[in-house]
């Protein structure tokens, strides 16, 4: 600093920060802490008092408007969640008592359809048993015709060997004793 | 350095106050000069770029309001970290402080700007603020038991010793926060002046052309630092601002 032509310029005006004349380190040349100090004040409170009330509070709102948003819509959607979870367990009651009731169903028709194909076995059966009866008593009734068509053919065909053998005429009833001693009996 | 020149090679030749419109208001000198010009456009500029970057006021920010909102959040952070909830009514001040400084920081990284905060009287000043700030409001709230900051708790015959410590600690804290940065911006820029200056003299000094480069990649190196420091500084002196608040606030007793 002191290589400059330093002229002795501490003017009384305070105008010594001039391009040329250097009264000493600019920093500590204490002609200029007034007006330097004026208009830091200036400068400074007329930034506080702008930020304070127009820009600072217009941020903030911004801030709190967004967080504000985020929580809304962060309920919004658990307040969904827990109704779509309250649907589907709604739904899947309706799906469990369906089924239920499905399972019933079927399980009252198998039964009302083993009933009908065992009534309708026993009405079958009883008929079959029936006819079997009535196909046995006429089986029984036809053998039996038939067993005294055989005792009147044998009694007949006895009859006429002991005539052509020469006996003479033999009543039936004797024949018929002769072959059947048992059946009179 | 050369003298031929108009003391634009001189390396404090940039902290010189150029009077631009000359004022005496009762009898003070209160000159336009660009130091004024230049607060008056850091404060411009803050107040313009906020007020244009949150015009929008877009639940989804464009890129412009982010990085309003950054700003806000971050000294909003600051603030809560080391004063507590009940510090965010100094949030304006802090955010003021911290946003002036930074921008002044940073006009003064424009090629022949000027930087306000390379002279001791404005960090003094605002050094002062913040220390005038903590005592009102600390003994407002606290009373005379904000003096139990200066009683640390310790043996009572330690207490001699102690107290005018912490009284020193006190009054050297607006000292050490205007020259931190004041000095941090000076010799910054002292530096970068120099090292600047060596790149043409050595260009025009011959065959020492050849070394030319060498200070030429240091001050690209030094204009990064200062960048750096542009930014740190304005954090750090609103991170002691709030440590300060922090005594103001919750008084002697933390």
């Amino acid at each position: 600093m002191a290589g400059t032509a330093s002229t002795p310029n501490k003017t009384s005006t305070g105008h010594a920060a001039d391009s040329h004349g250097t009264g000493g380190f600019p920093p500590f040349n204490p002609d200029t802490f007034s007006s330097q100090l004026i208009w830091f004040a200036i400068a400074f409170s007329a930034l506080y008092l702008l930020l304070k009330r127009m820009a600072l509070p217009r941020i903030a709102s911004v801030i709190d408007e967004r967080r504000d948003r985020i929580v809304r819509d962060l309920d919004a959607a658990e307040r969904l969640k827990g109704e779509t979870e309250k649907a589907l367990s709604g739904y899947e009651q309706a799906l469990a008592d369906a089924k239920g009731k499905a399972s019933g169903i079927a399980k009252e028709a198998q039964a009302k359809l083993m009933a009908d194909v065992e009534r309708e076995k026993t009405s079958v059966d009883t008929q079959i048993a029936a006819k079997i009866t009535e196909a046995e008593t006429r089986i029984a009734s036809m053998k039996s015709r038939a067993l005294a068509q055989v005792n009147d053919i044998a009694t007949e065909t006895a009859g006429a060997i002991v005539a052509q053998l020469g006996g003479g005429q033999v009543s039936a009833d004797e024949i018929r004793r002769a072959l059947m001693p048992t059946a009179g009996e | 350095m050369a003298a031929g020149a108009d003391g634009g090679h001189s390396p404090i030749a940039q902290f010189e106050l150029k009077t631009l419109v000359p004022l005496k208001v009762m009898g003070i000198d209160a000159s336009f000069t660009n130091s004024g010009l230049f607060m008056m456009m850091a404060t411009g500029l803050v107040v313009a770029f906020l007020m244009m970057a949150m015009s929008g006021r877009a639940l989804v920010p464009t890129r412009v309001q982010s990085v309003a909102e950054m700003i806000y959040e971050f000294i909003a952070t600051t603030v809560r970290e080391n004063v507590g909830e009940q510090g965010m009514k100094f949030f304006p001040l802090v955010f003021a402080l911290f946003i002036f400084v930074l921008v002044l920081n940073l006009m003064g990284m424009v090629p022949g700007g000027f930087t306000v905060t390379s002279h001791i009287i404005i960090t003094a000043a605002m050094a002062f603020l913040v220390i005038g700030i903590v005592l009102v409001y600390g003994i407002a709230t606290h009373g005379l038991s904000f003096f139990k900051l200066f009683v640390p708790d310790v043996p009572a015959w330690l207490l001699p010793i102690m107290v005018p410590i912490e009284v020193i600690s006190f009054i050297s804290r607006p000292i050490s926060l205007s020259v931190r940065l004041f000095a941090n911006m000076l010799a910054g820029h002292i530096a970068l002046k120099i090292f600047a200056g060596f790149v043409g003299t050595l260009f025009f000094a011959g065959a020492w052309k050849l070394l030319a480069p060498l200070p030429l990649a240091l001050t690209v190196g030094l204009t990064a630092l200062e960048f750096l420091v542009a930014g740190l500084q304005a954090y750090v002196f609103a991170v002691l601002t709030c440590i300060y608040l922090n005594d103001a606030v919750h008084g002697g007793h933390h």
